[in-house]
């Protein structure tokens, strides 16, 4: 593996390993990393970098919905085009076009069940091209990007301890 | 087998019940914890493997590494003011256990009398009985908030005693005690020519005021054994790691103990330590803030629900007083009704009795839980 995969592999563990974290790991230095690093931002491979939330143990609710989407295309639009205006809305969290019954699916998130149901409802429906939604609340996260939520029974600590 | 006297001696631990009823039930949120919910800082996990890789396997000095005790030894002098020697005053140990059962071992004589500031940490009256020492309960009071004053050391006639262990910030009732507070006891003893264990492996862990060392006071330096380690505020209890640090002829006997029993403390261990003291403390501040938070809001629930508990104001315990009159009645109801496990206070002491130790080294959410269903339980 280059340094370079290897660096994306540790990133996608952990983005939050330090630039000595990395370079302790990679075998190469520090400033080897810090350059790498910049190299994958700006070549857009990276994107960003994001906490992977629990949000079931959180203070704040927080609803997410998974929306299949059908749509008919015509000679004028295409999927580019009805993605490109869905993505804009920050409520939408992903935006995939897949193979299968359905055509794209849509991940949601909003603060309460109406305000997600509200979005799907006055802005995504309305598209012209989108002939139908079907929308799956989602009740329970069990793994997110790779990472198993914990629902509190994982204690590993004795129940008793001095 | 014939079983020895010293050890027929110590009753099972008063927790045992209780954690074999918890072990038969789902469901159940512990408050009954007196280690960390965090994991170790990441470098400090990370220095323990590397070490490994690198083929770090062997003993280190009896002492423990070179480059940890003189790190422990700059880590007192910036944050207490103490000065220790790496090379003669600071013993590495594994745990704070091992060091306090050391120092036991190698500074109590048959029938002398040491003094223990209670509610204490259980594993001092074994340590002081193992040692063939006689331990000297001293009660302190919620009246006082369970600090020790030089009115109950006399009148628990401490003055006669040979030696004394105190630990501030306290397990189990989290007090902890203000520089005069500490002042005081500190003349106590030096009048009457005491050694002192000062246990302060809770010593990063206080909100509000900072941890005062007894060693610090004019000639306590000389009769006081100061343990800490890395158990409680690097949450590394695994990894068996403390120390303590005494005057040369006292950490020389420790090791005389040391050596035969241990050889060394773990070595992985002792590269996670300094690791960790090196580069770690951010993710203390990080961990204290949280359960400044959990402390905050443990004490607002016990107050809503009418519950009295004196204002803990470190290491990660709180101390109400038990709604009913039997406590073990009410640790085991609420933990078979509501599944939620606490300590009944006499665990730690004929003075712990009427009060339930709460650990909130728990997430906040659990808490929440926790503290929804003890309001639940009392209707
Ligand atoms: C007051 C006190 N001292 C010592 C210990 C043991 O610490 P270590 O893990 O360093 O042996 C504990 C653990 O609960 C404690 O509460």
């Amino acid at each position: 593996m280059s340094t370079r995969d290897e660096l994306l592999a540790l990133l996608l563990e952990n983005a939050r390993y330090s630039t000595e974290d990395l370079a302790r790991q990679t075998g190469a230095d520090t400033d080897e990393v810090a350059a790498a690093i910049e190299e994958l931002e700006a070549s857009g491979l990276i994107r960003g970098y994001q906490a992977v939330v629990d949000w079931d143990r959180a203070d704040q609710e927080r609803i997410r919905a998974l929306v299949e989407l059908n749509v008919t295309l015509d000679r004028e639009t295409g999927y580019d085009d009805i993605a490109g205006r869905l993505v804009k809305f920050p409520a939408v969290k992903s935006l995939r076009l897949v193979s299968g019954d359905y055509d794209f699916a849509l991940e949601v998130e909003g603060d309460s069940l109406r305000e997600v149901s509200k979005f799907i409802s006055e802005k995504v429906a309305p598209v012209p091209e989108i002939t139908q939604t079907v929308t799956h609340y989602i009740m329970e996260t069990y793994k997110d990007r790779g990472l198993e939520m914990g629902d509190g029974h994982d204690d590993g600590r004795l129940s008793f301890s001095p | 087998m014939k079983i020895a006297d010293r050890v027929q001696q110590i009753p099972p631990s008063g927790i045992r019940k209780f954690f074999e009823i918890a072990e038969e039930m789902d469901d159940v949120i512990s408050l009954g914890v007196g280690e960390p919910d965090f994991t170790a800082p990441w470098a400090a996990r990370e220095a323990a493997i590397d070490s490994l890789k690198a083929g770090k396997t062997s003993y280190t000095a009896n002492r423990g590494m070179r480059e940890l005790r003189e790190e422990i030894s700059k880590r007192v002098s910036t944050q207490y003011d103490l000065s220790y020697d790496p090379d003669d005053e600071i013993l590495v140990t594994a745990g704070a256990s091992e060091g306090l059962d050391v120092a036991f071992r190698a500074l109590v004589d048959p029938g002398d009398v040491v003094a223990i500031a209670q509610p204490s940490y259980i594993s001092y009256v074994p340590g002081v009985t193992f040692a063939g020492g006689e331990p000297l309960p001293v009660a302190t009071r919620e009246e006082d908030d369970f600090k020790l004053t030089t009115e109950l050391l006399s009148a628990h006639g401490v003055a006669d005693a040979d030696m004394v262990v105190l630990c501030y910030p306290n397990n189990p009732t989290g007090a902890i005690m203000t520089a005069e507070e500490m002042a005081e006891v500190a003349a106590f003893v030096r009048e009457h020519d005491l050694t002192v264990l000062a246990d302060e492996i809770y010593a990063d862990l206080t909100y509000g005021d900072d941890h005062t060392s007894i060693a610090t006071f004019e000639g306590l330096r000389e009769r006081t054994v100061v343990f800490n380690g890395f158990s409680k505020a690097y949450a590394m209890t695994g990894l068996r790691l403390g120390y303590a640090m005494a005057p040369p002829e006292v950490i020389s006997a420790m090791n005389r103990v040391h050596q035969y029993t241990m050889l060394s403390a773990p070595t992985t261990a002792q590269y996670a330590a300094l690791e960790a003291l090196r580069s770690c403390d951010s993710e203390v501040v990080e961990m204290r803030k949280q359960y400044n938070r959990r402390r905050q809001f443990v004490l607002s629930r016990f107050s809503e629900m009418g519950i009295d508990c004196f204002e803990a104001k470190g290491a990660f315990y709180v101390f109400p007083e038990c709604p009913w009159d039997d406590t073990d009645a009410f640790a085991e109801a609420l933990l078979e009704e509501q599944g939620v496990a606490l300590v009944p206070g006499h665990v730690f002491g004929d003075s712990g009795e009427g009060h339930l130790r709460v650990s909130y080294a728990t997430g906040l959410n659990e808490l929440r839980e926790a503290m929804a269903r003890i309001e639940a339980f009392l209707g």
